[in-house]
């Protein structure tokens, strides 16, 4: 039996199988198969959606990116770089090229995890891969979008990244669906593995349609001295979001930060956590969210794990409620398995502080004003060795937000 | 500037201030003594329009305007600036980020901090960590960035050390445009006949009087102004009688 059919007959045990978290969607709710859409010119695409590509990080133009994937649906409508250090395809094209890519593929992700890694074994359609190549630091960085652009379909992607020893590689990632859609499910499996000395700079942002669901399963591995930044951001009203992304930080010297920011406006359930796997000694993870309730729900979980000596980990949870009929629940979990491990956490929510606000308004604002700069201050997480133009898009989407643009 | 007249103020149901009537002219600083606990934060903070203060009789009149219900930002907006004892902390806000907000106008805010010696703070969160002596000096930053026309500060010199308190009464000088420091334009007769700014200062042990001049003291005693009169002859008055003596003149006037 081939490598991939035991993948497969792995994924059809789980086909039913229920996710830990989040609530179990019906997939048959959603349509199997997508139309085809031939290849397009990003710069072609019509004013509202290049408004909507823009809104998650993407540069249409591509001038400040060193390349571009886009799939749409089932498709994939463009894939092109332009730095020679780097290699983007669709999936597919990179299983057919590289048979060692078997090495990796499923390796960070289980297929029979749950029906929805289940359905993306058996199911997938496309996805991108990316390989940095060894010690190419690649400046600008590449850009990956998966938009849904027909009603009620749903997207399964499998993507991986890998980050040779000694690179450097940046990548942002758009989700969006079509102003025109309401209803769809994204389920994306992500593969990151960052190699001896590599660094990996990951932001992702999503913005959806009202009734959209979406199952991202992302698994990461780090080697030795390896780097992972990871930024999550997701404004906008999503119907049901649930992920638990899981590092494991395989390589003494390894370092991951992962940050979220996350608004659940009403309607929204978000149920989003982060897990650090600390096997190795001297590994370092920080993981840190910033969640905004504006009637929504949003379950914060986070799960530091010292298996080792001389690991250190820090997660922070901190959230704000901005109407009374909103939820954040913060679920932190510190396990050590040795008794030299330092795990910390540091979790706040609740509502924001009326003396906060008076005191701007002190200051010549009024309360609206006041009330935004304090958000826009909450949702502020400067991470330390993010790109330049990482931050700017995560300035833009906060203050888009905080300024009542959004949401 | 600033009239206020039969002021009464409760705070939580309970009252505090009792009957105040206090009249700052333009070019004036007024300077407000009195024991712990006796209400001057809380004149200062209903002056400025807090909501936690609540007038139960009487009004305050800002250039002639009614202000006694407006609320804060108007206030502000109109020329009131505050600098109260203990402002919170605002993480994600820089120092430099939040003197732009105090600002109505442009101001170089790298020479406005090199003045109050705080230009290594313009990046740090407002507040975060400060000392009391930084807490000050970022306030009066920011008060010198908004440049009100009534400046109320609460205990400018509590925890500032000795050498800061010539930095802050610098700062203050600065804001009312007293002083001798700190202006190229108009020499200083012109600036002290023509200035019209005004403040209200609470002060517990007068070190501040040392630096900012100030024209007229008041003494608030149980929640009343119980007297007024030269600044330096009251701080002495106090320093050698207490504020219990204040319990004997406030029997004699109720006698007359």
């Amino acid at each position: 039996m081939t490598e991939n059919s035991k993948i497969v007959q792995r994924a059809e045990q789980a086909i039913e199988k229920k996710a830990a978290y989040g609530r179990d969607i019906d997939l048959s709710s959603f349509a199997d198969q997508s139309e085809q859409h031939n290849a397009i010119d990003p710069q072609e695409i019509s004013d509202q959606q290049k408004k909507s590509l823009e809104a998650i990080g993407v540069d249409v133009s591509g001038a400040n990116r060193s390349g571009t994937f886009m799939q749409m649906d089932h498709s994939v409508v463009h894939c092109n770089v332009t730095n020679d250090g780097v290699e983007m395809l669709s999936i597919d094209e990179a299983l057919r090229r590289h048979g060692w890519l078997m090495d990796y593929w499923w390796k960070a992700v289980q297929p029979d995890a749950d029906k929805y890694t289940a359905r993306a074994a058996i199911h997938q359609e496309h996805g991108y891969f990316i390989r940095a190549l060894p010690n190419a630091k690649i400046e600008f960085p590449l850009q990956a979008c998966m938009y849904i652009g027909q009603e009620g379909v749903v997207q399964d992607v499998h993507n991986i990244i890998i980050v040779e020893e000694g690179a450097e590689l940046n990548v942002i990632t758009g989700c969006a669906t079509d102003p025109v859609v309401n209803k769809g499910m994204h389920i994306g499996v992500s593969e990151f593995y960052v190699k001896k000395g590599g660094k990996l700079s990951f932001t992702m942002i999503h913005r959806w349609g009202e009734e959209v669901v979406v199952r991202p399963r992302t698994g990461v591995v780090l080697e030795e001295d390896a780097q992972y930044l990871s930024n999550f951001i997701c404004m906008h009203k999503v119907n049901d979001l649930q992920m638990y992304p899981t590092v494991r930080l395989a390589g003494e010297g390894a370092v991951a930060r992962m940050n979220s920011i996350l608004v659940a406006v009403p309607g929204s359930h978000m149920d989003i956590g982060g897990r650090a796997v600390m096997d190795v000694p001297g590994t370092k993870a920080e993981l840190i969210t910033r969640s905004i309730s504006t009637g929504g729900i949003i379950i914060n979980r986070g799960h530091l794990l010292a298996g080792a000596e001389n690991v250190k980990a820090h997660l922070e949870c901190h959230g704000l409620l901005l109407q009374k009929d909103g939820v954040i629940h913060a679920i932190p979990e510190l396990e050590a398995r040795t008794d030299n491990a330092e795990l910390s956490h540091e979790a706040a929510v609740g509502k924001i502080a009326q003396e906060e606000i008076e005191y701007l308004m002190a200051r010549g604002l009024d309360e609206e004003e006041a009330t935004a700069t304090i958000v826009r201050g909450f949702l502020n997480v400067n991470i330390e060795g993010l790109p330049e133009s990482l931050q700017k898009e995560i300035d833009i989407a906060v203050n888009e937000f905080s300024f009542g643009k959004g949401a | 500037m600033l009239k206020i007249e039969g002021l009464t103020v409760a705070v939580n149901g309970k009252q505090i201030l009792h009957n105040i009537n206090l009249h700052i002219k333009p070019g004036e600083v007024h300077v407000l003594f009195g024991p712990n606990g006796t209400g001057k934060s809380t004149l200062i903070s209903t002056i400025m329009g807090f909501p936690k203060y609540q007038v139960t009789k009487g009004k305050i009149y800002f250039h002639g305007e009614d202000v006694t219900n407006m609320p804060v930002y108007e206030r502000a907006k109109r020329g009131i600036g505050v600098m109260i004892q203990r402002p919170p902390t605002l993480r994600g806000l820089s120092v430099s980020e939040m003197v732009e907000i105090c600002s109505r106008e442009k101001v170089d805010i790298e020479k406005l901090a090199r003045y109050v010696n705080m230009t290594s703070f313009l990046n740090r969160a407002v507040n975060d960590g400060f000392s009391g002596g930084e807490i000050k000096r970022s306030e009066l930053l920011q008060l010198m960035a908004q440049n009100p026309e009534l400046l109320l500060l609460d205990e400018p010199e509590s925890g500032v050390d000795v050498e800061n308190i010539a930095l802050v009464g610098q700062a203050v000088n600065y804001i009312l445009e007293r002083g001798t420091n700190g202006f190229e334009r108009e020499s200083l007769k012109v600036r002290r006949e023509h200035r019209h700014k005004a403040g209200l200062i609470i002060t517990h042990t007068g070190h501040i009087l040392k630096y900012v001049p100030a024209d007229v003291a008041h003494i608030l005693f149980r929640g009343t102004l119980s007297c007024s009169g030269n600044p330096q002859e009251m701080l002495e008055c106090i320093g050698h009688q207490g504020y219990e003596a204040c319990v004997s003149c406030g029997l004699l006037e109720v006698r007359a």
